[in-house]
């Protein structure tokens, strides 16, 4: 029985790592861009709703939908102003400006908010349990599961049944016959990274409701994020949430044998996939 | 006529010959200067070596790896393996190192280009992630906390007691000359040795492959088997740097040794904000960053902050970084690679 419940908390927690990877899957899939800063991002997110929890006194939810309009915006004018400046045949510009973010970044959050580790504040609902059979269910894995199931939804069904969507994969597959028929690819990619931000805003809820964070911890999340991608097959977003699930649950069965495997077994399954499936499970576009 | 294929140019010679004199002044350097300089010098020289050997992945191989901690950190745990648990004296085990992370290359290389550009990049990183979390588990050269070279091994190195003698120093400040001396020795050899490589067909054909992949398989160059001898050589040269880094320091962890700030950030900022793809970049980048890192060495996380930021600026205004706009302004080049036709005359073909 053990093990069951072990499995059911690892699929939980690889929501949390497709609510990482959603952002970055998005992204990617419209202009094949790779933030390498987006971990931080989600860790900048935390730390901006940490701070209107504390300045307005709300509840972390209403602090995160708050906090969304505000990094819709911060996301939309970053890549109108920076990353798309860096878009092209070129890999390296676009690969090394978002690394000097995430370098930046860490260290403004470091110089800011200090080393110390934070944690969004919990009530009776954040710590709430409920009880299926004999297994017994936090209140907030399952929320952030649910979360990440509806922002899959959400998104597939602006993919395919809106007129922004249609711009996105119009863009995706080529922006210059895109800009002829009245499309702008700045903006549609700054629209595509604002709505990436709003997404980061929802994982940093989580991040935070669920366990301590500090200014160091961006990166590690970048990995899992990454790890959910590839091996989802990219363009995938349904592959993206078994991918999460996937890294969830191989960190659960490691740390369950071993506290000190947990990070290690994520990987170790990761690179099993790779090896299998270069291209990951579900691909879809020949990138 | 007498038609010759060049890659000479003036300001190369003249390049060459202060070349020489630089370097006879830097092999004298441990005869005037005192022990902080000569720490610093090691420092530059070995962070230099790590920056040509990823200018070689990324600026010429246009393989972006954000894991080259994985070979520093393997290179200095082999340092520490053969000399803690073989007793091997640690001058030469700095060769068992290079040894050690070429062998870790090739199942990282094996993975890792299975996955495109930015992919690659995170791939590596993940690979790291692995290589250290495995040698944490490795209690034998103490886990997590890490662990010292043993006294008697460091003090009765190869070499330490002659320049002791010679230059009537004491123990420790002889193994920092030593030390100091293997790192210019390195960083010579691996100048050199991009630059001979750089000249030779196969550089060639990476450079061709780095222009237009499609069009240099076109003509006959394997593009895989470029990549595998960039990345592999790499590797060693990166796991001969991590060796002697951790040998000077003499106390490793798998944290530090595998920090992707130090070993991979610095790097990469000190390539990108020299010059890119250019051997002179990172040199100018070296000298750049220990300038930046002593001027601002007080201020902890704003030091960080500003290399991020200027990486991003360099990398918007000046793609080719601060050796590219003094070249693009001057046409100066102090390792030319490029092949010109000298000599004779240019007529018209008139038949």
């Amino acid at each position: 029985m053990i093990w069951v419940d072990t499995i059911i908390q690892g699929i939980l927690l690889g929501g949390l790592y497709a609510l990482f990877a959603s952002g970055l899957s998005l992204v990617f899939g419209i202009m094949r861009l790779v933030n390498l800063a987006h971990g931080d991002l989600i860790v900048m997110g935390a730390y901006l709703i940490l701070l209107l929890v504390t300045i307005l006194g709300v509840s972390p939810f209403l602090a995160a939908l708050i906090a969304m309009p505000v990094m819709f915006c911060l996301g939309w004018a970053l890549q109108k102003f920076l990353l798309n400046l860096t878009l092209g045949d070129d890999i390296l510009p676009p690969l090394l400006v978002t690394f000097g973010l995430s370098i930046a970044l860490q260290n403004a959050l470091l110089e800011t908010f200090s080393a110390d580790s934070q944690r969004l504040p919990t009530n009776a609902l954040t710590t709430a349990s409920v009880q299926v059979g004999p297994i017994s269910l936090g209140v907030m894995p399952l929320l952030t599961f649910g979360s990440a199931v509806l922002v899959i939804v959400a998104l597939n069904q602006l993919f395919y049944r809106t007129e922004l969507g249609r711009a996105f994969r119009a863009t995706s597959d080529d922006p210059t016959t895109a800009s002829l028929m009245g499309i702008k690819p700045a903006n549609i990619f700054a629209t595509a990274t604002g709505i990436a931000f709003v997404i980061v805003t929802i994982a940093a809820l989580y991040l935070g409701l669920r366990a301590n964070f500090d200014p160091s911890i961006g990166p590690a999340r970048l990995v899992y994020a990454f790890q959910a991608v590839i091996i989802g097959g990219l363009g995938s977003l349904w592959g993206t949430l078994l991918g999460g699930i996937i890294i969830g649950v191989a960190q659960t069965l490691g740390a369950a044998i071993n506290p000190e495997w947990q990070i290690l077994a994520g990987h170790v399954a990761f690179l099993l996939v790779l090896l299998v499936r270069p291209r990951g499970l579900f691909p879809r576009a020949n990138d | 006529m007498a038609y010759s294929v060049t890659t000479q140019t003036p300001a190369s010679r003249i390049a060459a010959i202060a070349g020489v004199v630089l370097i006879g002044v830097l092999i004298m350097l441990p005869f005037f200067a005192g022990r902080g300089t000569i720490q610093d010098m090691f420092f530059i020289l070995t962070m230099l070596v790590l920056a040509q050997f990823w200018n070689l992945l990324a600026g010429y191989g246009g393989l972006v790896s954000i894991g080259q901690q994985a070979f520093v950190g393997m290179g200095a745990y082999a340092l520490f393996g053969v000399v803690i648990l073989w007793g091997m004296d640690p001058v030469p085990a700095i060769l068992c190192a290079g040894v050690a992370a070429l062998v870790i290359a090739v199942p990282t290389a094996f993975f890792a280009f299975r996955l495109n550009g930015a992919y690659f990049a995170i791939g590596t990183w993940v690979i790291a992630e692995v290589v250290r979390l495995l040698v944490a588990q490795w209690k034998a050269l103490g886990g997590g906390t890490g662990t010292s070279l043993p006294r008697d091994a460091t003090r009765d190195m190869w070499f330490v007691s002659t320049i002791e003698d010679a230059l009537g120093l004491r123990s420790a400040a002889a193994r920092d000359v030593l030390a100091y001396w293997l790192a210019l020795v390195l960083a010579l050899a691996t100048i050199g040795g991009i630059y001979w490589l750089l000249r030779t067909r196969r550089g060639l054909a990476l450079a061709a492959v780095r222009d237009n992949t499609e069009a240099a398989k076109s003509v006959g160059v394997d593009a895989d088997r470029m990549k595998w001898i960039v990345f592999l050589t790499s590797a060693f040269g990166t796991g001969l740097a991590g060796g002697l880094i951790y040998m000077q320091k003499a106390r490793i962890s798998p944290d530090a040794a595998f920090s992707v700030t130090d070993w991979t950030a610095y790097v990469i900022f000190i390539v990108v904000i020299g010059g890119i793809g250019t051997i002179e970049g990172p040199i100018v980048g070296v000298l750049v960053f220990f300038a930046l890192q002593t001027l601002l060495a007080d201020f902890g996380s704003w030091y960080l902050m500003t290399l991020g930021v200027l990486a991003i600026v360099v990398m918007l205004v000046a793609p080719r970084g601060l050796w590219g706009l003094l070249s693009e302004r001057t046409g100066l080049h102090l390792f030319p690679i490029r092949r010109r036709l000298t000599g004779g005359k240019l007529t018209s073909s008139k038949e």
